[in-house]
């Protein structure tokens, strides 16, 4: 359920230059809590770089970028807050092999949120059976296979709760950067059930993706980028059947069509 | 059953036996016939031919040199050797009858009274007689708390770690010197008060009470006071007179000296190498300029002109009268060299974490210590254990050229035995020399052994 009148994320005029390329042109996106946001676009468009803006992984030059009503530029204690509130799950997983999955899990909310390691180690568990794998717990990230790799990194970035009740507040917001395009093809589809059941939850989430199933039954919006700018937007349903810009409809056409 | 998988519609009903290896493959024979005679059996063509021979040729070869090396240096050290001198004559005990002596003409091995009687000097040097025990108490309070912190089973390894690195030092320092140094109590307690002023300073800057004091210089004002004061506690500890004889560094000489210098070259160089290294890397610009030019400038000048440096330009720069101990010069000027290389040694283990590994640590809210000291430093140096045992084992030979400047190490105090004339003989010097290297040898080996020991156990703890 999208809730009208609560922004999650408003980007106005965001530019972005890496040197002298343009990489964001003109960026004009607002996002409410609880909606869903596929983005996808040939590569080099732009899209991982439009949401690690959002996380400050990428600084923008040029506009506003506010999440939850919080800026994004230079004060490290507004980056703080919103990296705390903002989960994020990269293409490689990126999980940290010298710890165990537990380890993982339990790293942000011991030193970032400094909660008992008891406590940590129960909201770790909790999550880790949200995604399915809570028997690998012991394990290292080297022994598991990619698909449950890449879902411990979403537990862990679950793990990272504002606060001290289990049952309250996960992160508010969910970033994927392509986060099945590492995997082979019979795990993807265990991930992207986990991504569905969040988003079933009322997890507000972005995510780049080619999953175009995954668009279909999930998202509220699909956005197109193409060369740094937003071309075209719309419900899944009509983005797909009508598509209405050219650059869109030749996409469309090369990832749809074999 | 076979089934045959060549046409074109196939469809497996029975699994495929499941056999061991062909014989000559496996076991010892397997190992051999890989190892050894594959390379000397083939003689199918001329080509192969000619290729097998070549290798049996080299093969009986290199044996053949190998064994009878190995031989004359077992003979030589052990089977020939003179080993004891009974009726203590010294130097006639090693001498062959056209010398004097008593042994064959054609004899030449080893002349280990003359080591045994120069043990007490290679190890100590010239310390008093009367007080090696508290070298020994030293070396033995050393061990005993590596020992602990290298059994994973014992517990309190974290408080053990950090004695160690503080209360040992001063422990050692006091037993091996004697303490009850001058001790000037105004000019401590001034600096005391100094100290004390800046920490203060530092907290209230920290707080952001003062304004224009920016955090990072505030603390950086609390650590130079926090130093201060500790230095001037150190000072006033060792003037405190626990009634031992005083043995100044001067009386100080062999394995002792070696291992003084190698020991604190090596605890100091690793972290201060790894700070180095993240200054390099970081993005404050003044403090990336600062430690590249002190990385650079400690690399590219030669350890024995440090050494030269620190012993000739440290008194330049020193008030009058006050004079630094030369042991303690070496010491600087090796911790300096040596944390420059192993700053190189771990920026190249940084580099080489993956990207994604710093930016999981950023998207989770780690400040920069945190992800360096969970995320970071733990992959980062295990990956160059090799390089870093590597510098540590070249720092504890390199350890020898501390003679250069007068102090007597390992192979100072063997080169200075050699001219005692009472023990003079043909094969006195080769005798010192070889148990020199085979003490460095057990020292460097060591710490090789225990490189891939620690490699292996990390390695199985990430199960890459």
């Amino acid at each position: 359920m999208v809730i009208e009148d609560e922004v999650m994320i408003s980007m106005q005029a965001v530019n972005k230059w890496y040197g002298d390329f343009h990489v964001l042109k003109d960026i004009n996106l607002t996002v409410n809590k609880g909606e869903r946001i596929v983005v996808c676009g040939p590569s080099g468009s732009g899209k991982s770089t439009l949401i690690r803006c959002l996380n400050r992984l990428e600084e923008h030059q040029a506009g506003t970028i506010k999440v939850q009503g919080i800026e994004i530029n230079n004060d490290l204690k507004n980056i703080d807050e919103i990296r705390r509130e903002v989960g994020m799950v990269f293409q490689h997983f990126n999980l940290f092999p010298h710890l165990t999955i537990l380890e993982n899990c339990t790293l942000a909310p011991i030193w970032v949120r400094k909660t008992p390691k008891a406590e940590a180690e129960a909201i770790a568990m909790k999550y880790l059976e949200r995604v399915k794998i809570p028997e690998q717990a012991h394990k290292y990230p080297g022994q598991l296979s990619g698909g449950q790799q890449q879902r411990v990194a979403i537990a862990r970035s679950l793990c990272m709760e504002p606060k001290l009740m289990l049952f309250d507040m996960e992160p508010k917001l969910m970033l994927f950067d392509e986060p099945t395009s590492a995997l082979d093809p019979e795990m993807i589809k265990e991930v992207l059930d986990t991504m569905v059941s969040l988003a079933e939850d009322g997890m507000s989430m972005i995510c780049v993706t080619h999953e175009m199933g995954f668009a279909r039954k999930v998202a509220n919006r699909v956005i197109f980028m193409d060369e740094g700018q937003i071309v075209e937007q719309n419900e899944p349903e009509e983005f797909f059947q009508n598509p209405q810009s050219d650059r869109t409809k030749l996409f469309l056409s090369q990832i749809l069509g074999h | 059953m076979t089934q045959h998988s060549h046409d074109s519609v196939f469809v497996r009903t029975v699994d495929a036996e499941t056999l061991p290896p062909p014989q000559n493959q496996s076991g010892i024979r397997g190992w051999l016939w890989r190892n050894l005679f594959y390379s000397v059996m083939d003689y199918s063509s001329v080509g192969a031919s000619v290729r097998s021979l070549a290798m049996l040729f080299f093969t009986v070869l290199v044996s053949y040199v190998g064994i009878t090396q190995l031989w004359y240096l077992l003979d030589f050290v052990f089977l020939s050797a003179v080993w004891s001198d009974p009726t203590g004559i010294k130097r006639e005990a090693c001498w062959t009858v056209s010398q004097g002596g008593t042994l064959p003409d054609d004899w030449h091995a080893a002349c280990w009274p003359f080591v045994f009687a120069k043990l007490k000097f290679l190890a100590y040097g010239p310390y008093p007689m009367d007080e090696l025990w508290r070298v020994n108490v030293t070396g033995l309070l050393g061990l005993a708390g590596i020992f602990w912190l290298l059994i994973e089973a014992l517990p309190f390894r974290r408080l053990v770690g950090v004695l160690m690195l503080t209360a040992y030092p001063v422990i050692a320092l006091i037993l091996l010197t004697g303490g009850a140094s001058d001790a000037n109590y105004v000019n401590s307690g001034a600096y005391i008060l100094v100290g004390l002023a800046l920490i203060t300073v530092g907290r209230l800057g920290q707080r952001g009470l003062l304004g224009v004091l920016a955090s990072d210089f505030a603390s950086i004002i609390g650590f130079v006071g926090w130093s201060l004061i500790v230095y001037q506690v150190l000072m006033l500890i060792f003037s405190v007179d626990v009634g031992l004889e005083p043995v100044g560094t001067g009386d100080w000489g062999g394995l002792l000296i070696t291992l003084v210098v190698a020991v604190t070259g090596i605890v100091v160089s690793l972290p201060l190498g790894v700070v180095l290294a993240l200054g390099r890397r970081s993005n404050m610009p003044v403090a990336r300029l600062l430690c590249t030019i002190f990385i650079e400038f400690w690399r590219g000048v030669p350890l024995i002109s440090v050494l030269f440096m620190a012993s000739v330009m440290i008194p330049l720069f020193l008030p009058e009268g006050v004079n630094f101990d030369k042991l303690m010069r070496a010491l600087i000027g090796v911790m300096l060299f040596s944390a420059a290389y192993m700053a190189e040694v771990v920026r190249g283990g940084l580099q080489a974490i993956d990207k994604g590994q710093y930016e999981a640590a950023e998207a989770m809210g780690l400040t920069y210590w945190q992800s360096m000291r969970q995320i970071i430093l733990p992959q980062a140096l295990t990956h160059v254990i090799p390089g870093i045992v590597n510098t540590f084992i070249g720092l504890f030979k390199d350890t020898t050229l501390v003679s250069i400047i007068g102090l007597f190490d390992l192979l100072g105090a063997g080169k200075s035995a050699i001219a005692d004339a009472s023990w003079s003989s043909p094969v006195q010097a080769i005798s010192i020399y070889l148990f020199v290297a085979f003490i460095f040898f057990v020292f460097c080996f060591g710490m090789s052994r225990y490189s891939i020991f620690m490699e292996n156990k990390l390695s199985k703890s990430r199960s890459h």
